[in-house]
């Protein structure tokens, strides 16, 4: 007799191509369920208007993260060129004046600081990186880096319940559903 | 759009206008399970006998490659070619040569991705595999040529042993925080994009080392909406900003030598003429490397003629680019009234010590292309290949010609010499081909070397709306980014 205890993550359902995955996304945005999503192997175009997702934040924070790196080009090349060790190369000065010549260095420092900042903040807006998650005890759910398309509703949607979501996949076209435990 | 839409060519009897369809990314109607099995297919199966025949060699070159450096190490930068007045000699041209093959991968993935060019998906991932090891052997010759390798942190801007730091106004050091930030952007961007791939790969494997390793870097990815929703505006975002950072590369690779006094290197045409050579030879070398790859791996479903037909006019307009560019230089030092100028021109491709040099370049990088003005040159895989071998050696020849000749024939007539490479170079440059070679087959060993998720969404059912409209001439096109627009574009009659 087994002592692990579960939790129901939520419903996993199937559908078998994108126009299906698109129409039940739909439906599932309309019936007002909030805590749920679609996996498929690539971005669908206007699925995210389709569930009703709203755009990514994540264009404010890389504004902020290259800001950050022009202003630290700008400052590593103040600070040493004028105040620390101020050379005078081909009659040039230094001073803040030759600010021209540290352009390069600032675009690059704000290109890099905004790759930095687009890689680490999409990390954690989705975040990831995760070890495991309850969808992967699921033997059918691996199709999706393949050629699967599903919907979960989640057990934490406050509109969820057992029979009920069930049924309300079975009528919008979802195959192979299934009940995704969380081992606690 | 418009123009298709209305295009009046090949109209049927009835009289209503009929739109040409456009060309499938991907032949013969190729399921998603397709796409994955063949791709995967490379990484999980034996690799033909042909990679272990290039393997082999590669490594062995590679040896060579570090034994030269350990060389010149242990002896000094005698051992290359260099004298004065040509302090700057095959070791600058082969990291100016690498550096440029390196454009192509981000150009792909970048500029082509900004502009829609969706056949770019087939092609991206082993473009910017490519870029990475480019750079990578770009970056082994300025680090040797400073002399003395083990005080190369000299570069970083950290104050050195004496207090003193770095001149900001240099363009060599610009040089130095854009290839660092070129090649970890591009690092940052090839990793985002194989992410999904990575969890394909882990979602196959049977538990193990291999999907241990593949689910560690796959960092979990599940595939949803929500995160899809954020991983195309990282894609979109990291697009926008590579987009100008590989114009800049090169621009500031060119600084090096416009920023000097020297006659042939102070003009302002280098910023636009290297970035159009450096996409113009990273485009041969992605040919160079896809077109053995789609045959010995079976991609011709994948990576069609019209991908390299695509390929092949980007090399024939940046190749015209390249011989305007040419041109312009001697039209410049012709008219330009600056004597010095003019002469440099003269000895460099009329009767200097290495017109040889410059007949090569000029034959190469202009005339070798516009083979491509004709269908059937595209379209015959031979054909493209010798072209392109003759642009990756026409564009050593460019950078060899613009650096070596020009310093052969300085301000000062009595320094003048003749430069001559040693072994050491030659042996040295050939290496970096087999460091290069050895990580491309690595990379065509341990991952997959087309965007497998990139690709199935380009095929014509995974658009959502896919004949939703019954009119002839609604491409996917016509729907995509318009979340509203479920009308359907009416067809003009």
């Amino acid at each position: 007799m087994s002592t692990t205890l579960k939790r129901v993550h939520g419903y996993l359902a199937e559908f078998d191509s994108v126009k299906e995955l698109y129409h039940a996304a739909e439906k599932v945005n309309e019936a007002g369920y909030n805590r749920w999503d679609v996996h498929s192997p690539f971005p669908i175009h206007g699925m995210d208007h389709a569930m009703g997702v709203k755009r990514s934040k994540l264009p404010w924070l890389v504004f902020f993260g290259g800001a950050a790196g022009t202003t630290t080009a700008f400052l590593l090349q103040y600070i040493t060129q004028v105040k620390l060790y101020p050379t005078i190369v081909q009659a040039k000065p230094a001073t803040i004046f030759s600010l021209p010549a540290w352009f390069p260095v600032m675009f690059e420092l704000t290109i890099l600081f905004s790759a930095f900042t687009t890689l680490f903040g999409l990390l954690a807006l989705i975040g990831l990186p995760r070890l495991n998650h309850p969808l992967f005890a699921s033997k059918r759910f691996p199709k999706f880096s393949d050629d699967g398309f599903f919907v979960c509703i989640e057990a934490r949607d406050p509109k969820f319940s057992q029979a009920g979501t069930k049924s309300f996949l079975e009528e919008i076209g979802g195959k192979n559903i299934e009940l995704v435990e969380d081992e606690i | 759009m418009e123009a298709t839409a209305t295009a009046p060519a090949h109209t049927p009897a009835d009289g209503a206008p009929r739109v040409l369809e456009r060309e499938p990314l991907v032949l013969n109607n190729r399921s998603y399970s397709w796409i994955t099995n063949r791709i995967c297919g490379i990484v999980e199966n034996k690799q033909p006998g042909l990679w272990w025949l290039l393997f082999v060699p590669s490594v062995i070159l590679t040896g060579v490659m570090v034994f030269c450096f350990v060389y010149l190490i242990a002896t000094g930068v005698g051992v290359w070619g260099q004298k004065q007045p040509v302090a700057w000699a095959w070791d600058i041209t082969n990291f100016v040569f690498w550096i440029g093959i390196g454009h192509a991968g981000t150009l792909i993935s970048a500029i082509l991705f900004l502009t829609r060019q969706k056949w770019r998906t087939s092609v991206n991932r082993a473009a910017e595999a490519m870029t990475l090891f480019a750079v990578m052997c770009a970056g082994l010759f300025p680090a040797f040529h400073v002399g003395r390798v083990w005080m190369v942190w000299f570069l970083a801007p950290i104050p050195n042993a004496n207090a003193i730091w770095q001149n900001f106004k240099s363009p060599l050091l610009w040089d130095v925080f854009a290839v660092s930030t070129y090649f970890t952007v591009s690092v940052i961007f090839w990793y985002i994009g194989l992410i999904p791939d990575l969890a394909t790969l882990r979602d196959r494997c049977k538990p193990g080392l291999k999907k241990l390793l593949y689910g560690t870097f796959a960092l979990g990815w599940r595939g949803g909406n929500r995160h899809w929703s954020h991983y195309e505006t990282a894609y979109m975002l990291l697009a926008a900003l590579s987009t100008p950072l590989v114009l800049s590369v090169h621009s500031v690779v060119s600084f090096d030598f416009a920023t000097s006094v020297v006659p042939g290197w102070h003009t302002t045409i280098f910023p636009p003429y290297f970035v159009a050579g450096a996409i113009f030879g990273g485009f041969a070398m992605v040919l160079t490397l896809m077109i053995p790859a789609r045959k010995i791996y079976g991609l011709q479903d994948l990576i069609t003629p019209k991908h390299i037909d695509n390929m092949a006019k980007i090399i024939l307009l940046t190749g015209t680019i390249v011989g305007y560019a040419y041109s312009m230089e001697f039209f410049m030092a012709y008219y330009g009234a600056n004597k010095f100028e003019l002469q440099t021109f003269q000895l460099r491709g009329l009767y200097g010590p290495s017109t040889w040099a410059y007949y090569f370049m000029f034959g190469f990088n202009v005339f070798a292309p516009q083979l491509f003005w004709i269908r059937w040159c595209r379209h015959n895989m031979w054909m493209v290949m010798i072209v392109c071998m003759c642009v990756n050696a026409g564009m050593w020849f460019e950078r060899y010609v613009i650096i070596a000749t020009t310093l052969e024939r300085h301000l000062t007539p009595g320094s003048w010499r003749t430069y001559e490479a040693t072994w050491v170079d030659k042996v040295t440059f050939l290496g970096t081909f087999g460091f290069f070679m050895m990580l491309f087959l690595l990379f065509l060993r341990f991952l997959p070397v087309i965007a497998i998720g990139e690709v199935k969404g380009v095929l014509p059912q995974s658009n959502p709306h896919q004949d939703d409209h019954p009119e002839k001439g609604i491409q996917e096109e016509d729907l995509m980014d318009y979340a509203d627009r479920h009308v359907a574009k009416t067809v003009n009659a």
